[in-house]
């Protein structure tokens, strides 16, 4: 079939699709993926074949799963995981509870000085987090968590709740004042209509700040590597660098492999969560 | 498979549109004949009913005065409609009813109670708004469920009281849809329902029909007349289109600039505007306003219109020289050739039933329904008369009506 003289066809036009589409795509995907590929090849090459100056270094020959076995059996690997997971989850769900009252509150409640409150919630989000560590190990401290997963737990928000609830607060303002003033009339109380109305309405909202209230948590560095310690206290990002890397010894296939492994339960989540995620990341209640 | 969900629903709510073919006939049908046919009602338990009042109601946005002293008494099981231009307050006033705005001075009685402090719940009302306010995350059961079941009302009540309302309103096969499956017409039948159910002590509507097409409009203004008529339910109704405001109300309350200018009967208010603000308003096409000025002669007062025609007036106090304006409406000239105002076409409008003719008459643009099947060119000239006893006059300083008595009139 020869190209077609009418209008529109240019655009349909193979050879246009691939300069325009598919070539910038594809340089996308391996700039994106690449980084995956590495970690998956290293894991699997034995330490052999890792380290031979010669032969292809984007392939492996004889792949072998002894970086995994040493990580789960020989190394607290296991424990780490454990560990990043209870963090992650329970400071997830304390951030998300605390953002949605404060955000409800800000948005909808019409009390004085709301608006200021609005504008120091995103500040003290602007505060990096290599600047509060000090004060905030000093606390943990006297509060007897230090070196314990509570530290963590208990500091993670500090920097999760300010984000959730500046999302939460846009997302709640695409919610129709409407649909509150119906409800009141239909004789809910403030939180009847926070439950009933606003909550399932903002379920996108509400899974995406719990995305990134977990991805962050979940790869959350600095705390974790200054107010822990003990081995069986710590985060994969942290047990990992700390503890497979001996001195100048880097133990190149159980570090990938601990990397892999740790950025797994992420993945799985943005993967399902995926189109809940990008409605609330654009906003906007339909209708 | 989320991805397949949203799509299979647009393609359903494309079908219904499609199955609507058409649409208001199909529906009228259905519940139009239905108010008629329970005769007990539905509404079990004859229920008290109460009288809205209004006395001397105050808003004020910070500085900003919205709201400059309203009184408005509505009667048990009246319609009342509010009508006025946009941005007089309507909106304000109703959501002050409901208890969503809080009165800056003033008193508001339901019933014999006053519910300045009330919160909306307690005030047993039901409000329908613009844009519908259905629940979107909700089936239509439970958007009219939403608020027995916050009332705790047994099961077998709610499932009861619903299915009737949706009887009555011809949503029984929706029940279980969501509201972005629905059309409009059928979004606001809804919104109507979950009002119903309640059976309140009174009703509250802003601008229910705004967001419905021309045709559906005109349906749905008989439709909720009808359930009116059958539950007798306290009803105060906003709307800016004084078409709805004629053609619904016991009694209607014309606003402007925070204030009511005049309440009454529909027809009182059309016969007997009390300023040129309601006489304007009230009736399509308007009322047209003509600068005039009063002569007192040996013979008794006339009005003169131009510098020529003058119109005998009666019992009319004002000096000698007063501005005047002088309202006539529209059907109720009489084109001649001989004697009258001389006045220029503008354009002509023949609608079949009668024809409207645009004309300028002293420099002001007057409109003239006749009857008659007129052929004017123009830039033509004809002779406009207004028929004797059927004109208003007006100060024209202070816009209001000045009480005449036309010898003529008989
Ligand atoms: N929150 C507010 N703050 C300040 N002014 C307000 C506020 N809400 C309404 N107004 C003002 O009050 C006046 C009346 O508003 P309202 O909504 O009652 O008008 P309306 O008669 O309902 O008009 P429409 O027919 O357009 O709906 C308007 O001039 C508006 O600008
Ligand atoms: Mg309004």
């Amino acid at each position: 079939m020869s190209a077609t003289d009418d209008g529109m066809s240019y655009l349909q036009s193979l050879p246009r699709r691939v300069v325009t589409l598919y070539v910038p795509l594809a340089v996308f995907l391996i700039v994106l993926l690449f980084p995956f590929y590495w970690m998956v090849i290293t894991s699997l090459k034995p330490d052999a074949e890792l380290l031979a100056a010669d032969g292809n270094p984007f392939w492996v020959v004889a792949p072998t799963l002894a970086h995994f076995r040493k990580l789960l059996f020989d190394t607290a690997y296991p424990r780490w995981m454990w560990n990043t997971l209870q963090v992650s989850v329970i400071s997830t769900f304390l951030s998300l509870a605390a953002s949605v009252l404060a955000a409800y509150a800000i948005e909808r409640l019409r009390m004085r000085g709301s608006r200021t409150l609005g504008i120091c919630v995103f500040l003290a989000y602007l505060v990096p987090p290599s600047i509060l560590f000090i004060p905030l190990a000093a606390i943990t401290f006297q509060l007897g968590i230090f070196d314990t997963r509570f530290a963590l737990i208990v500091t993670y928000p500090t920097f999760l709740i300010p984000f959730c609830t500046w999302l939460l607060m846009g997302y709640f303002r695409s919610i129709p004042f409407e649909l509150e003033e119906c409800a009141l009339i239909d004789g809910a109380s403030r939180w009847q209509i926070l439950v009933k109305i606003i909550l399932p309405l903002a379920v996108p909202g509400l899974i995406s700040a719990g995305i990134f209230a977990f991805t962050l948590s979940w790869n959350e560095f600095l705390y974790a590597l200054t107010f822990i310690s003990a081995s069986e206290n710590k985060t994969v990002p942290v047990g990992v660098i700390t503890e497979l890397v001996e001195g100048d010894v880097y133990h190149w296939g159980a570090l990938m492999a601990g990397a892999l492994m740790g950025s797994l339960p992420v993945a799985v989540l943005y993967a399902f969560f995926v189109e809940h995620y990008v409605a609330g990341m654009t906003g906007a209640v339909k209708e | 498979m989320a991805v397949s969900l949203p799509g299979a629903l647009l393609a359903r709510w494309c079908l219904v549109r499609l199955r609507r073919g058409e649409p208001a006939g199909g529906a009228s049908n259905s519940s139009g004949s239905t108010p008629r046919a329970g005769p007990e009602g539905g509404r079990g338990a004859r229920r008290s009913m109460a009288s809205v009042e209004l006395r001397q109601v105050r808003k004020q946005y910070g500085q900003t005065s919205v709201i400059h002293g309203v009184d408005v008494g509505v009667r048990d099981g009246e319609f009342a409609v509010l009508v006025g231009p946009s941005g007089c307050g309507k909106s304000t006033l109703l959501r002050m009813i409901a208890g969503l705005e809080e009165i800056s001075s003033g008193e508001i009685l339901i019933g014999d109670r006053v519910v300045n402090r009330v919160p909306p719940k307690d005030r047993d009302i039901a409000m329908v708004f613009q844009n519908y306010a259905l629940y979107p995350h909700m089936s239509v059961f439970d958007n009219m469920a939403f608020s027995l079941r916050l009332a705790g009302r047994p099961r077998e009540d709610i499932q009861r009281r619903v299915e009737e309302a949706a009887r009555v309103l011809g949503l029984g096969e929706y029940l279980q849809r969501y509201p972005r499956q629905l059309s409009g017409g059928q979004r606001q039948r809804v919104a109507m329902g979950r009002a119903i159910v309640r059976a309140p002590q009174v009703f509250l509507f802003d601008e229910p029909l705004s967001n419905l097409d021309a045709r559906l409009r005109v349906q749905m203004r008989t439709e909720i007349r009808e359930l009116h008529q059958r539950l007798r339910t306290t009803s105060v109704y906003v709307t800016h289109d004084q078409i709805e405001a004629m053609t619904m109300a016991d009694r209607i309350v014309v606003m402007n600039l925070g204030r009511v200018e005049q309440s009454g009967a529909p027809l009182e208010l059309y016969d007997e505007p009390a300023n040129v603000f309601v006489a304007g308003f009230i009736g399509s096409p308007a009322m047209n306003f003509l600068p005039a000025r009063l002569r007192r002669t040996p013979d008794g007062v006339e009005a003169v219109l131009g510098d020529a025609l003058g119109l005998p007036l009666e019992g009319c106090e004002l000096p000698d020289g007063s501005a005047l304006t002088l309202g006539v409406r529209p059907e109720h000239f009489v084109i001649g050739s001989g004697a009258g105002l001389p006045a220029q076409v503008l354009g002509v409008e023949p609608t079949g039933a009668d024809t409207q003719i645009f004309c300028r008459v002293c420099g002001t643009p007057v409109t003239v329904i006749s009857r008659e099947r007129h052929r004017f060119e123009p830039g033509g000239m004809i002779r406009l008369t207004p028929l004797p006893g059927k004109t208003y006059l007006f100060d024209a300083a202070g816009g209001q009506r000045i009480p005449t008595r036309d010898p003529r009139r008989g």
